[in-house]
């Protein structure tokens, strides 16, 4: 039976689908993929989007991006926004481990065949500037003070440090810090967790990447942002690290063992949630935003790193920030429901917030345009860079999808491929790959993916965000 | 401890990866799930018993008993640089009590694949199969 037949769903626009609510869903799903999307997802991704649909306070609909799949809780590629005035929650499994995981992508000045003459050197340098993988370490070690000064002043606070400029705090959401975090909420563990890992990328899906811009598909927004066919951009994706998987660990268990409380029936255990306005909601709160802001620091860390690098090898190109954008977190916005303005709080678990043009948060030089929708791609293919759409904010809350997801399990890519086999692939094929482990290479062999480019079409055919350029891989850093 | 080879294997979770262990009692399935938990990361034969770490938890059913267990290792591995290939576990009442003999990472001669962030409720179970008990969850890596 196909997807569309097993769980009733209408098409309600294009690329864009309903499952109307029934048993104790409170309001609909919508889905916004292609029916080739829509039919490849696995089943659970519908059973999880219509939990979320039953939790109190859910305004308008529960979402799934094109690139959803089964999460924990919430699916992957999943947003739903939850009134406090009407017992809204806010879930730690509707965020996920890594806090604020997300990517920014910086503009060299540079020309593919500027940096051909040394790419290896280019990769050599990066690695080894750029801690990466299990067991590698951050060069700054923060004392426990410096530690709750960086939870409350993210980016910003890297900056004050030295690690950046000011101007790159205008190119990060929420200007690089987060407001409304607590560090008292953060434990000991958490804290320990994070001290030899600032300015570090981590593993998995995370990297660095020297990007070619292979395609421009609007030329107008473009231009505004500074791009242009051939030109050598930098992205940077990982997340809040040690720190961040701690605090998702300690209250999504906080969240488990008090849910009989609330006196609500779990369909699913991890969907475990407080109430917003209750105390260990607002602890959550606190401390999940704590992370946001490690996330953007230890962004801004490897932003310097990678700088020290350029530097050395290119002087004068000072890499300025296109735009960072997180995909999992919940934070609190203004919303059009139905005509009314309201305060909700909106997760986004693998999902990009993509607002559009004059939105009120974004910086000046990016009102015209709407902000810049950053989606990864997976080692050896392609990313891409997405512009917000004025329409995004009635589909989604002004959301987009944040990347590819997997097709094949980390079990069955080590089984098929060997990793020095796929690096000699990629090389062959014009891009280096730097990696401490050549098991993770090949867990994370590029047809390990899902073509993030159809959920990217998806997107855009949606109006959830649309295509301005298209990004291919030179170098790729992992962990 | 039992004296037998833990007995584990990984089972697939679309983005993440899941550990399963088998034993006579729940304490040895926990023994065996941990067994597969650094499988996740690297070979356990590779990691040579150098350091012991002391590990207790308290939870009020045996399944969150098993996340808390596994997370503690997560935990040792991410804050510690550690790496585990052995594990003697004692459940009693609600109450873990564990060893873990490992070593440093040694990222050149682990090659670890992946770090794990955190062991989640996804899949979570904790059951006797005929003779034996089972316990696994999905790991978030």
């Amino acid at each position: 039976m196909s997807r569309v037949e097993q769980f009733d769903l209408h098409p309600i626009g294009e690329d864009r689908w309903q499952l109307a609510p029934r048993g104790r869903m409170r309001v609909p799903v919508e889905l916004f993929a292609s029916r080739e999307l829509l039919e490849a997802m696995d089943e659970r991704v519908f059973e999880q989007a219509c939990n979320v649909a039953m939790l109190p306070g859910i305004v308008k609909a529960s979402h799934a991006m094109p690139d959803a799949h089964w999460g924990y809780g919430f699916p992957i590629g999943g947003v739903a926004a939850f009134d406090p005035e009407q017992g809204g929650v806010v879930s730690a499994g509707g965020v996920g481990f890594d806090i604020s995981c997300g990517v920014r992508t910086h503009l060299t000045g540079l020309k593919r065949g500027d940096i051909d003459r040394c790419r290896e050197r280019l990769a050599d340098a990066l690695a080894a500037n750029v801690p990466a993988g299990l067991g590698s370490k951050g060069l700054i070690r923060l004392s426990d003070r410096e530690m709750t000064a960086m939870l409350l002043g993210g980016a910003r606070w890297a900056v004050e440090r030295g690690y950046g400029r000011e101007a790159d705090l205008e190119r990060t959401e929420e200007r690089g810090c987060m407001a409304g975090a607590d560090p008292d909420q953060v434990s000991a563990r958490a804290r320990e967790r994070q001290r030899q890992e600032m300015g570090t990328l981590g593993s998995g899906n995370h990297y660095l990447e020297v990007q070619e811009v292979a395609g421009v598909f609007d030329e107008a927004v473009a231009r505004a942002w500074g791009l242009e066919e051939g030109d050598v951009v930098v992205s940077i994706h990982c997340g809040s690290r040690g720190l961040g998987h701690q605090i998702g660990t300690e209250f999504l268990r906080r969240m488990v063992v008090e849910a009989p409380q609330h006196g609500i029936q779990l369909p699913d255990r991890e969907l475990a949630f407080a109430p917003i306005a209750s105390k260990l909601g607002q602890a959550y709160l606190g401390a999940m935003r704590a992370g946001i802001n490690c996330a953007l620091a230890n962004r801004q860390i490897v932003t310097h790193l990678v700088r020290e690098v350029f530097e050395r090898l290119f002087p004068g190109h000072t890499l300025p920030l296109l735009y960072d954008v997180s995909h999992n977190t919940c934070k609190e916005e203004w919303h059009q429901v139905e005509g009314e303005r309201r305060r909700l709080f909106v997760h986004r678990k693998g999902a990009t917030r993509a607002f559009g043009p004059d939105h009120r948060e974004l910086p000046d030089a990016l009102r015209p345009t709407g902000q810049p929708v950053l989606i990864g791609g997976s080692m050896g293919t392609a990313s891409w860079i997405l512009c917000g759409t004025a329409e995004s904010e009635s589909l989604a809350f002004s959301s987009a999808c944040h990347g590819a997801g997997r097709a094949m399990s980390r079990r069955a890519a080590t089984r098929k491929w060997r990793g020095r086999q796929v690096v000699d692939d990629l090389a062959a094929r014009g891009i280096l790959v730097r990696s401490p482990s050549m098991r993770g290479v090949a867990e994370e062999a590029p047809e390990a993916y899902k073509d993030v480019s159809e959920v990217v079409e998806s997107a855009h055919r949606a109006g959830l965000a649309k295509k301005v350029a298209k990004l291919v891989p030179l170098v790729c850093i992992k962990g | 401890m039992s004296s037998r080879e833990p007995r584990w294997e990984h089972f697939s979770h679309e983005a993440d990866i899941g550990v399963r262990g088998f034993g006579a009692t729940p304490a040895e399935a926990f023994e065996a799930a941990a067994m597969a938990l650094t499988a996740v990361v690297t070979d356990p034969a590779r990691v040579a018993p150098r350091k012991v770490v002391e590990i207790s938890c308290e939870a009020p059913d045996l399944e969150l008993l098993l996340v808390d267990w596994l997370n503690a290792l997560i935990y040792e591995m991410s804050a510690h640089g550690m790496l585990f290939g052995r594990f003697e576990v004692t459940v009693e009442g609600g109450k873990l009590r564990g060893r873990a003999h490992g070593e440093s990472v040694d990222p050149a001669r682990h090659q670890p694949a992946v770090e794990v962030k955190g062991a989640t409720f996804t899949e979570l179970k904790v059951e006797r199969q005929g003779a034996e008990w089972m316990a696994q969850c999905v790991v978030d890596v």
